[in-house]
């Protein structure tokens, strides 16, 4: 694990600067015409049903278009296009979204290759076949059949086709880097395998449901907020279906007043009643709010995180504490030199000069980080060097340069090897390691010369983005193997608000069970098969897709690129989700008010000339201020898709401040916005002739 | 300047009184101890008052006893002519006697009847009066209950409906209608039981001078936010209400207890700030209602208005213009319903706002009990809408608003324009608003008013609609009775799911609902979300007559 995160943080070596808003997906406008065969294929009642307020919609076109059938009328054949076009746009952006994921799916698909699986028995059978406890034989250059544990050998897997990342990694028997993801590729080796997938429900498989949508289930929020916009359907419905007696009434009472396109005297018009209640009704949010669920999970999935619900997103956005290990993703994965301790009497340059001729050959990040405190590797090692490499037995390496033995190493293996025994080395030791560091005796010959300092390293913006945290509300606690007093002194560095230290596993499951009792809700990454139970037990467990299939099973996320430090984004992207829906919510519902202050003058002005001084917008005719609200009505979804699919800005900030800033910009703009567009339709339709 | 003064002394006595009062009120209903008269009543009515009640119990309770209260009210009004008092009245006819006992039993008290000539003393002390006091009871337990559901944590019970009841009467409700009942007949309200005395006047006519308890019924009628006068004339008679200033202490009791409550569900849920932002939001709806009717009075349109400098016409000049309209504001921003005005008469705009208050749906600050737990439930929607963008899903005082509570509020709302435009569109519709004296707009806001009254459980009317015949007391019988208690049973229903929720605790990222943001949100959503769905109707009514 260790090397992979390593490497990982080669990638990546500093974190993102915090301010930077969650990128977004572009919508390519071909994507749009490409999705209008799927947008109409969804006009079928029977799927449009699964969204109220669009069904709604689709019942007033369908009644809309018989009335313009059986009395044609230009006005009447335009607002029954429009209202034909908003369901469609609606589909559209669902298909848009769904789109996405579709291209996605395609490239995953490419990896499900039909592979022959090598049975231990000596069977051949198609990968297909395979039962869970299934032993298959993968050797150099052969698909690995299906998703499994390593059970035996050692080989180096491409595991590019799921992950897109080239770089080949290393598989293993026992420990946390056995499981196998089907669809990968052996590059060396050989490895027997144990199937642990059902059949037909690889990880792959599954990948590929996830991104296409196939399964996708309405989140709890998400089937709250339907039902208020299915209530707020009712209540308009109710509101329209209820004027007609009183229009009828209205009308007799001035039955001197001209017929009108919206008003006779059999009341308002079917066509026009149906225009007020499409403008009435939630249809903005309705149409995108499945789009915005759909490019939630898709923004994950293009940071290569798979959420195995759209639960998780959205848990992951209401968070309140996060639990990261230290290790990869607080400090750097290994420690770093920070400082050579000489005895008294040695020089500081011998000692430094001992420890970087130790190190050279040495290519831990430990070794490397050494050379370069000790003033860089520029200097070549002698020809004549011999080197002695870290073994787990004598727990220490070094280098034998004719007569100059010079070691490096854990102090007591270094003591014992130099047969001497320093109160004073003792003591530099005990400082150190109680700072939280880890010292490296360095001894020549018989002769101890001092101690290397090496210290765990917090990568550089961690505390600011831990601040950040702590504005949005979010605790984060470190989880560290480490001794108190070591984790204490890293925790404060860091600025985490609270650290675990000497961590087990049960340690965790504890902890989460504490913080979900105060009714927090929990996230947290882990790759070992003993953080299974706590990733099961977090409300957002992102396992890492390097660990071990209990772990990717017991979590609600895979993390392709195993990177600890996204979780941060994670909970971004969560609450990025929930803000989008709340945002075009809000805009939906404000939009409401301009739209009346459209039609209700326009229906019933003729009757009472009064009431056309709710026409504050000066629209040209009746004909045209009912067109225009039904045309803004419509094209505002479109207009919106692009942002519904990318996501609000978010900016990591205070309840209080992401609240006024969105309100500022949904809230009011949505007041106002339609005010605008209505009266620049209304200018151009008042161009035709006739309405 | 009159005007002025009276309104800002009156926000100035709600603004003394909010801390408290609302604290005496939250002792009340959080108190475990219990007075010997107290125990007395639960041993009398069989209840162990330690015994928390669930939501579906409590709402059974509730149901009972207004149950059991329309019967006894419909059989005492049906045989009043042989009891006592009766004062030579006949028995009240049927579909009178129904329309009236909902009205009571639900604090509407609208008043299908003139109460001079059909009520008989001891039906209004002993019947009428007595559903003052427990129906305005009911509406604060049921809020209590709500403000319960939001404090407690993973809980089942709610407390016991009788204790409530009885507490709240015997500590809020009726020491302070005794001391008011007081303080009127100081001020020249009749309080006696003659059955009236004729006089000959200076012009030689007989006039029937009448008598009656009034003082007494006049305190817990605004205090309970009832509404149902003594006299047909209710507030505007002068032995109901003599002077400017009993019209500014019964508009003080109207608002007392509405305005307080927020105090107590602050209490209730710890947080002050939290009953200040309630407090706010409905202040605002308020002043903006009142200073819009008092508004449209005086700046009204219309030729007469202009002459005189303002629309006197149905008003009292004893009170004036200003201290009538704000009377009118008050009364139907709260679900009193009594009148010192003639409401019909008020210019078309100025007319319009006692409805759009009762469209609110009463809540600013609404009726007893009623306005609060409406406040919350609106509240609670803003959260929903408003707190998806703050990044979280939405949660109201910790607790996680999700698809039952949306349910539940959702309904809520759904109800009331339900009643008021299926009962107007069906007055329409079957022809019974032909009953109207006026026609065209100002006809349709007669019907609308009468079924948003109703509905709200308000109690004032517009008049000019007959309405004591059948259809009119059979329909405004049943909108007074879903429209109370329909929202009374999503109520409890709410607060027993919120109960059972775990408080998810507050962090920075939690949004805030004691903000000033906030309370402008609430506002905002009330007026956008509820009084919207009436806009189209309110065009053809009160705009169509007020923008011509």
């Amino acid at each position: 694990m260790t090397t992979t995160l390593n490497d990982l943080i080669e990638v990546d070596p500093a974190p993102e600067p915090p301010a930077k808003p969650v990128k977004a997906g572009l919508l390519d406008p071909r994507q749009l015409l490409r999705s209008v065969p799927d947008a109409l294929r969804k006009l079928d009642p029977r799927v449009m049903w699964r969204n109220p307020v669009m069904f709604i919609v689709e019942v007033g076109a369908v009644f809309t278009t018989v009335l313009s059938m059986a009395q044609p009328s230009l006005f009447a054949w335009l607002i029954t296009i429009w209202l034909w076009l908003t369901v469609v746009f609606a589909n559209l952006a669902e298909a848009v979204a769904e789109g996405r994921g579709k291209a996605q799916a395609a490239t995953l698909r490419s990896a499900r290759q039909d592979t022959v699986a090598h049975l231990t028995d000596g069977r051949d059978i198609a990968a297909p076949q395979l039962q869970q406890g299934d032993l298959v034989i993968v050797e150099a250059g052969q698909v690995i059949p299906g998703d499994g544990d390593v059970v035996e050998g050692i080989a180096s897997v491409d595991e590019s086709a799921i992950t897109g990342e080239s770089a080949p990694v290393i598989r293993e028997s026992g420990g946390d880097r056995s499981a196998v993801t089907g669809g990968t590729r052996v590059l060396s080796d050989r490895i027997v395998v144990r199937i642990t997938q059902r059949p037909g429900e690889s990880f792959v498989d599954r990948m590929i449901a996830l991104v296409e949508g196939a399964n996708r289930q309405k989140t709890p929020n998400e089937i709250a907020l339907n039902i208020l916009l299915a209530a707020l359907t009712i209540i308009f419905l109710l509101a329209v279906v209820t004027l007609q007696p009183l229009a009828i009434f209205s009308k007799a009472y001035q039955a001197a007043a001209p017929d009108t396109a919206a008003l006779d005297g059999h009341g308002v018009t079917g066509i026009v009643l149906v225009s007020l209640l499409v403008c009435l009704i939630p249809t903005t949010i309705g149409a995108l709010l499945s789009a915005i669920g759909i490019a939630g999970m898709d923004r994950l999935v293009q940071r290569n995180v798979l959420a195995m619900s759209g639960r998780a997103v959205e848990a992951a956005g209401d968070v309140n504490t996060l639990l990261l290990d230290k290790t990869g993703t607080i400090t750097l994965g290994n420690r770093q030199a920070a400082s050579f301790v000489p005895l008294q009497g040695v020089d500081p340059e011998v000692l430094a000069e001992a420890a970087r001729l130790s190190s050279l050959a040495d290519e831990t990040p430990e070794g490397r980080s050494i050379v370069a405190l000790a003033g860089g590797g520029d200097v070549p090692a002698p020809a004549s060097a011999q080197w002695v490499p870290f073994s787990a037995q004598t727990r220490m390496s070094g280098v034998d340069l004719g007569g100059r033995r010079i070691r490096k190493g854990a102090a007591s293996a270094v003591l014992k090897w130099a047969g001497v025994r320093d109160a004073e080395v003792d003591e530099i030791v005990d400082r150190i390691s109680s700072g939280g560091g880890t010292p490296l005796v360095v001894a020549e010959n018989d002769r101890v010369l001092g101690v290397i300092h090496l210290k765990d390293v917090v990568k550089p913006g961690m505390r600011e983005r831990f601040g950040e945290m702590r504005r949005m509300g979010i605790r984060t606690v470190m989880i560290t193997g480490d001794n108190p007093r070591t984790a204490a002194a890293i925790a404060a560095e860091a600025g985490v608000d609270d650290f675990l230290a000497e961590a087990t596993p049960e340690d965790k499951i504890a902890y989460i069970r504490t913080e979900q009792q105060g009714g927090r809700l929990v996230a947290m990454t882990g790759d070992g098969t003993n953080d299974a139970p706590a990733l099961a037990q977090a409300d957002v467990g992102v396992a890492m897709n390097t660990g071990t299939s209990a772990a990717k099973e017991a979590g609600n996320m895979v993390d392709l690129d195993s990177d600890p430090t996204k979780l941060i984004e994670i909970v971004e992207i969560g609450k990025q989700l929930l803000i989008t829906r709340g945002a075009l919510t809000t805009f939906s519902i404000a939009n409401d008010i301009a739209k009346y202050f459209a039609i209700i003058p326009a229906m019933f002005a003729a009757v009472y000339p009064g009431l056309d001084t709710l026409n504050i917008m000066r629209l040209h005719s009746p004909g045209s201020a009912i067109l225009s609200a039904v045309v803004f009505n419509a094209i505002v979804i479109v207009f919106l898709i692009p942002l519904a699919l990318r996501g609000v800005r978010y900016r990591p900030s205070s309840a209080s401040r992401l609240l006024s800033r969105n309100l500022l910009i949904y809230g009011l703009g949505g007041v106002v916005a339609p005010f605008l567009g209505i009266k620049l339709i209304d200018l151009l339709i008042q161009l035709i002739p006739g309405i | 300047m009159a005007g002025w003064l009276f309104v800002l002394t009156l926000i100035a006595a709600l603004v003394a009184v909010y801390r408290p009062f609302g604290d005496h009120m939250y002792r009340v209903v959080s108190g475990t101890r219990h007075s010997a008269v107290e125990r007395g009543v639960y041993r009398l009515v069989g209840v162990d008052a330690s015994a928390g009640q669930t939501w579906g119990v409590y709402a059974r309770s509730v149901l009972a006893f207004s149950a059991v209260s329309i019967l006894f009210l419909y059989a005492f009004l049906r045989v009043q002519d042989r009891l006592w008092l009766s004062l030579g009245l006949p028995a009240v006819g049927d579909h009178i006697a129904w329309n009236t006992a909902v009205s009571f039993v639900t604090n509407t008290n609208w008043q299908a009847y003139s109460g001079e000539s059909t009520m008989g003393h001891l039906v209004q002390m002993a019947g009428l009066a007595v559903q003052n006091f427990v129906s305005a009871g009911v509406g604060i337990a049921v809020a209590v209950v709500l403000m319960r559901g939001f404090a407690a944590r993973n809980a089942e019970t709610l407390g016991n409906f009788l204790v409530d009841l009885t507490r709240i009467t015997l500590r809020i409700l009726l020491p302070l209608s005794v001391l008011f009942a007081v303080v009127f007949m100081v001020g020249g309200v009749v309080q006696n039981l003659s059955g009236g005395t004729d006089v000959t006047t200076l012009t030689g006519a007989t006039q029937h001078i009448t008598g009656g308890p009034v003082a007494s019924q006049e305190a817990i009628k605004e205090l309970g936010t009832n509404g149902g006068g003594f006299y047909n004339a209710n507030s505007a008679h002068p032995f109901e209400n003599p002077s400017a200033w009993t019209n500014w202490v019964q508009i003080f009791l109207i608002l007392l207890i509405p305005f307080s409550l927020p105090r107590v569900f602050g209490r209730m849920v710890g947080q002050n700030r939290q009953g200040y932002a309630i407090a706010a939001v409905m202040a605002i709806l308020a002043l903006g209602s009142v200073a819009l009717t008092v508004g449209f009075e005086i700046h009204g349109a219309g030729t007469v208005p202009q002459a005189v400098g303002a629309a006197m016409e149905g008003k009292e000049t004893r009170f004036g213009v200003a201290n009538s309209a704000t009377f009118a504001a008050a009364t139907t921003l709260t679900s009193t319903g009594a009148v010192n005005s003639f409401h019909d008469s008020y210019t078309a705009l100025g007319g319009m706002m006692p409805m759009v208050n009762m469209m609110l749906g009463e809540v600013a600050p609404g009726g007893v009990g009623s306005g609060l737990y409406g406040m919350l439930i609106l509240a609670t929607i803003t959260v929903f809408v408003a707190g998806l963008m703050v990044g979280r899903t939405p949660e109201y005082l910790g607790k996680k608003i999700q698809a039952r509570e949306i349910k539940l509020a959702s309904l809520y709302f759904l109800v009331t324009p339900l009643i008021v435009l299926g009962g107007t569109a069906a007055a329409f519709g079957t022809g019974n608003a032909s009953t109207a004296l006026n026609e065209g707009p100002h006809g349709l806001s007669e019907v609308l008013y009468a079924f948003t009254s109703a509905g709200n459980n308000n109690g004032s009317a517009f008049a000019g609609i007959t309405v004591n015949t059948p259809w009119w007391d059979i329909a405004l019988g049943l909108a007074m009775l879903l429209g109370r208690f329909l929202p009374l049973i999503l109520v409890l229903a709410l607060a027993g799911s919120l109960a059972r929720r775990q408080p998810v605790p507050e962090s920075d990222g939690t949004l805030p609902t004691h903000r000033p943001l906030f309370v402008g949100m609430v506002a905002g959503v009330t007026v956008v979300l509820v009084a919207l769905t009436f806009l189209p109707a309110l065009a053809l009514g009160p705009l169509a007559e007020g923008l011509s």
